[in-house]
């Protein structure tokens, strides 16, 4: 009788990294859900074109680097790429904003560094700064709410309007566009309004920007059911939150007619999608729960500096691609304490 | 991120006592129950007991016995003179039919010298001269020496000689009975537990008196209430309060040495050190029950508790079994294997080793036949993406993903600062790795690689000073016989000249005579020859070397100057992969690595069960199991107190 020879250990968990990415496709259902409602079916077909572009580009790159098609895709990680990337585009940006967006990421940002698990920078937010210097006016033009419409968009008009730019007759593109909160508060405070009077614009919401804070909550959702799977540790999602709160509370203390208040913070852009599903990604952020607790505390702060007094109205790509960048030095600095030493 | 949900003990009724913990770790699927639902028994008295002559750390033994020869049970068959080492008993009475190589339940699957001994089924006992209750009052040098000759070795795996483990460098104050057990499927010391709790404590008190240490912790897992229970009942029966019973929650890998020293005293041995080193000794609980029989009945270590479990295996149970039972009659006994099986494994799911076959024998430090059922598709290995899984799970708190990139890069001075020999195998990391790495398997590799490295490093080292030495001898020895030479030449001119005094002064032959000498030696002192001086001394004239000489002196020099570029290079250039063996040590090391395959290949060629299944041919899988031997070696090395 002849048995199969292996090295130890001879069992491993259920564990799997394509079932983990999955798992993290899922927690972003609730916040698109919400999203789609609150801005229309943009949101889905931009995560339609962002999936098929992604499959097709990795399918083809892992063909010409004659790796292995198959396990590339099933492990998820394009998929997750290109709906995060996907997730921080307007909805109404044209088609080939999402295309090029998720070729970059996957052309560029992940397989020209050597592909999954090599890349230094996280993958959907080099997409989006390529997109946002290369076309700033279709990543600023962001819908208006669907509760502030006269008339929304329908599936075809929208599959039409992004195609081929031609909105139905009785609308007017500046009639379905609104400055997002974070947006108008930047352009008035350099125009020296104070807080008080900007709050009661239409971009406001209860707690943050208007429809945003929706968003966030659905993120937010998804983002605790990944906790609780263990998908992700608490450790970068809190420091984020915490230290952006943190140095937010303590300009609005200092003067509270030019800071925004620290939840305003929190429920405008991308902040909760980006604690929960875009710092976290394992690969670009420290290895170390240490490292991960400076990495991300770092993100939170670079936020903040970025929409107080930066040229961008929210921060968040650049913050984490610069975080990113210090991520192999902060893993250098604090590596843990090795048993015995 | 973090997959593994560190869950409190399943087994919340039995309360834990240690104020202590290890970081990471896991808790798994125990599959205890399995070997538990039948009673302890013993195997049967098998025909032939193939007894490998090398069962434990230490000391290569040979035997003391011939082919033909009669032995009694307990007989001592192979001993060794090294100190650090145990002896071999026969473990039943019979003939000796034959001492040759053998494959032995090794990693390597390579064979090693074997007494194989025909029992006569009499199971007749030699003399035994145990020491009873005496020992209380002999002195720890005679108790070590008993157990020594015993042949005890440690049965909680790295088979260590446990008379060294007892000669400690340092005072001990704590001797720790590791009643853990860890490892998924395994019961052999549960079971042993329940039935001899009372043997075991009066062990243990042999071995605090044979220490001088006044406390002792039991330390077990909460997974096992029964033995607990015995272990109880046995310190209500005989009250001892220097032992301590201290229950802690079921968590792999708390029966690694160092991790439970930390959990049960909140000691932390240091890296490179032992558990001496923090003031502890730590035994196997079944080694402690081979001490008391030992001591008590003058039983040497010839026969051990081992667990036969596993989904493919009919009924699973425990058995006392002889050393050399072969494992295919422990299956027998077990009602044997079940339709489907995947592999057969010495040892425990997470440690253990494949055999590739059944007709291996039991060793002292077999204590689990573990027989798996056919597995489906394993998924297959994608990159890694630095989830830090592995990190929080890690007992050693290593960063396993970095050791992994350093080992794939071979960076091997990077991993050596990441503390990669900290890495104690347990696969924990390997286990929680969601993208599926073999990560143990890479750890083992490189570690194997670097100490290959220093090896040759090192051998290249003596190898140069001896080479320095031997021209440095030589060269002395020219300068020896030129001198003297020079003074003969002298003494002979100056006696021609006191016999020819017409042909010029004195005063200038001498001069004339010195200058000669000083131009000679200016020649040889200018390639620094390493050979002895090569002129013929019948022509005290001939000043000039000749030809042929100079030549040979300038290949000698050259020789030299290549030979020390030669072991230099692998110093100042380590990751130099070139493919042809040009440094020394690359010669070294492909010298070795033909060595190594030519002698894989005769083993396996005569190894008729080696050949089929794997597509790899007999010299890459020779050589790989020479590899795996290698590492084995280190592994255990560094599971053990060496
Ligand atoms: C990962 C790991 C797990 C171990 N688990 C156990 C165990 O459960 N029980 C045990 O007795 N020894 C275990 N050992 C071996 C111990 O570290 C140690 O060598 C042993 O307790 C020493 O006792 P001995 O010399 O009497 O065998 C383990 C070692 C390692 C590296
Ligand atoms: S080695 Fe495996 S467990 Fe460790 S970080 Fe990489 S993917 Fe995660
Ligand atoms: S095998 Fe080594 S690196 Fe992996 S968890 Fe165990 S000690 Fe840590």
């Amino acid at each position: 009788m002849h048995f199969q020879s292996a090295m130890s250990p001879h069992t491993r968990s259920a564990a799997h990294t394509g079932t983990l990415m999955k798992n993290v496709l899922y927690a972003l259902v609730p916040g698109v859900l919400i999203s789609t409602e609150l801005f229309g079916w943009g949101v889905l077909i931009n995560l339609a074109i962002a999936c098929v572009t992604a499959i097709v580009a990795e399918a083809v790159v892992m063909k010409l680097r004659r790796r292995p098609v198959a396990p590339a895709l099933l492990d998820y990680s394009a998929l997750v790429t290109a709906c995060l990337l996907a997730l921080s585009l307007p909805p109404i940006a044209p088609w080939w904003i999402p295309v090029i967006g998720v070729l970059s990421a996957i052309l560029v940002a992940k397989h020209l560094y050597g592909g999954l698990g090599h890349n230094p920078f996280n993958p959907a937010m080099v997409g989006y700064v390529v997109l946002l210097i290369s076309f700033p006016r279709e990543l600023s033009q962001w819908p208006a709410p669907g509760d502030m419409l006269t008339h929304t968009l329908s599936v075809t008009e929208t599959v039409r309007f992004l195609f081929t730019g031609i909105l139905p007759e009785t609308v007017r593109l500046d009639g379905i566009t609104m400055a997002t909160a974070l947006d108008y508060t930047k352009t008035q405070l350099r125009l020296g309004d104070d807080l008080a009077t900007l709050a009661s614009h239409d971009s406001y919401g209860w707690l943050g920007a208007r429809g945003w804070e929706w968003v966030s909550l659905g993120y937010l959702l998804g983002g605790l059911w990944l906790l609780y799977k263990r998908v992700i540790s608490w450790h970068i999602p809190v420091a984020f939150l915490g230290s952006l709160l943190l140095v937010a509370s303590l300009f609005a203390l200092i003067d509270s007619t030019y800071f925004s208040p620290p939840l305003f913070h929190l429920a405008s852009g991308g902040v909760i999608l980006a604690a929960f599903f875009i710092a976290t990604d394992p690969v670009t952020a420290s290895t170390s729960p240490v490292g991960r607790l400076i990495y991300a505390a770092g993100i939170g702060v670079l936020v903040y500096v970025i929409r107080a007094w930066g040229g961008y109205p929210d921060g968040i790509a650049f913050a984490v691609l610069i975080m990113n960048l210090a991520a192999p030095t902060i893993d250098h600095f604090y590596q843990p304490r090795t048993f015995g030493h | 991120m973090n997959f593994f949900r560190r869950r409190k003990s399943l087994n919340t009724q039995i309360a834990h006592d240690t104020a202590w913990s290890f970081h990471g770790g896991l808790v798994l699927p125990d599959h205890k129950a399995l070997s538990k639902q039948h009673p302890l028994k013993k195997a049967a008295l098998p025909p032939q007991l193939v007894i490998p002559l090398q069962q434990q750390a230490g000391g290569v033994n040979t035997p003391l016995v011939e082919v033909g020869d009669t032995v009694l049970k307990g007989q001592k068959i192979a001993d060794s003179k090294n100190p650090v080492g145990a002896p071999i008993h026969a473990p039943s009475s019979g003939k000796i039919v034959a001492i040759d190589e053998r494959t032995i339940p090794h990693p390597s699957g390579l064979p090693a010298a074997c007494i194989t001994l025909a029992t006569d089924g009499k199971d007749t006992w030699a003399d035994r001269a145990p020491i009873g209750n005496r020992y209380s009052e002999l002195p720890a040098e005679t108790l070590r020496q008993a157990i020594r000759e015993g042949g005890i070795v440690g049965l909680g795996g790295a088979a260590f000689p446990t008379a060294t483990k007892l000669t400690p460098t340092h005072p001990i104050d704590t001797l720790i009975i590791n009643a853990i057990e860890c490892e998924p499927y395994i019961t052999c010391d549960d079971i042993l537990t329940q039935h001899f709790a009372n043997e075991i404590i009066r062990g243990i008190d042999i071995l605090l008196r044979l220490l001088g240490a006044p406390h002792c912790i039991i330390g077990i897992e909460d997974n096992k209430p029964d033995a607990i229970t015995s272990l109880q009942h046995a310190l209500k029966a005989k009250p001892d309060d220097r032992i301590k019973l201290t229950v802690v929650p079921t968590r792999y890998p708390s029966g690694s040495e160092k991790q439970l020293i930390k959990l049960l005293t909140g000691r932390e041995v240091p890296s490179g050190g032992l558990p001496a080193n923090v003031g502890v000794v730590c035994q196997n609980i079944g080694t402690v029950y081979a001490i008391h029989q030992l001591v008590m009945q003058g039983n040497p270590l010839i026969s051990r508790l081992v667990t036969i479990t596993g989904e493919g295996v009919r009924n699973p149970a425990n058995l006392e079994v002889l050393i050399g039972t072969p494992i295919h009659q422990l299956i027998e006994a077990c009602g044997g294997y079940q339709e489907n099986t995947g592999q057969l494994i010495m040892g425990g799911p997470m440690m253990g080793f494949t055999l590739e076959h059944d007709q291996l024998p039991i060793v002292k430090a077999s204590n689990c036949i573990l027989v798996t059922p056919k597995t489906p598709e394993i998924k297959q290995e994608i990159p890694c993406i630095r989830c830090g899984a592995c990190e929080a799970v890690c007992p050693a708190q290593l960063q396993p993903q970095q050791l992994l990139w350093y080992s794939r890069s071979g960076e091997h001075e990077k991993a050596k600062k990441h503390n990669l020999f900290d890495c104690i195998e347990c696969g924990c990391c390997d286990y929680v790795c969601p993208s599926h790495i073999p990560l143990v398997q890479h750890y083992r590799y490189t570690k194997s690689e670097i100490k290959t490295r220093e090896q040759e490093m090192a051998a290249a080292e003596i190898a140069k000073q001896r080479f320095e030495s031997k021209t440095k001898r030589e060269e002395a020895l020219a300068q020896e016989k030129e001198d003297r030479l020079a003074k003969k030449r002298q003494q002979l001119e100056k006696k021609t000249k006191e016999q020819h005094t017409d042909g010029g002064t004195k005063q200038d032959a001498i001069q004339a005579a010195l200058a000669r000498v000083k131009k000679k030696k200016d020649a040889q002192d200018a390639p620094k020859v390493t050979e002895p001086a090569s002129e013929p001394a019948t022509n005290p004239t001939d000043d000039t070397p000749t030809p042929q000489t100079a030549a040979e002196r300038a290949a000698a020099a050259a020789k030299r100057r290549a030979e020390k570029k030669a072991q230099q290079s692998p110093a100042t250039n380590p990751t130099d992969d070139a493919p042809a063996p040009k440094t020394a040590a690359e010669r070294a090391a492909a010298a070795a690595k033909r060595r190594a395959e030519k002698k894989a290949q005769q083993s396996a060629s005569t190894n008729p069960t080696d050949d089929a299944l794997a597509p790899k041919t007999a010299a890459e899988r020779a050589a790989a199991a020479a590899k795996r031997r290698a590492e084995k070696r280190q592994s255990s090395a560094h599971r053990g107190p060496s």
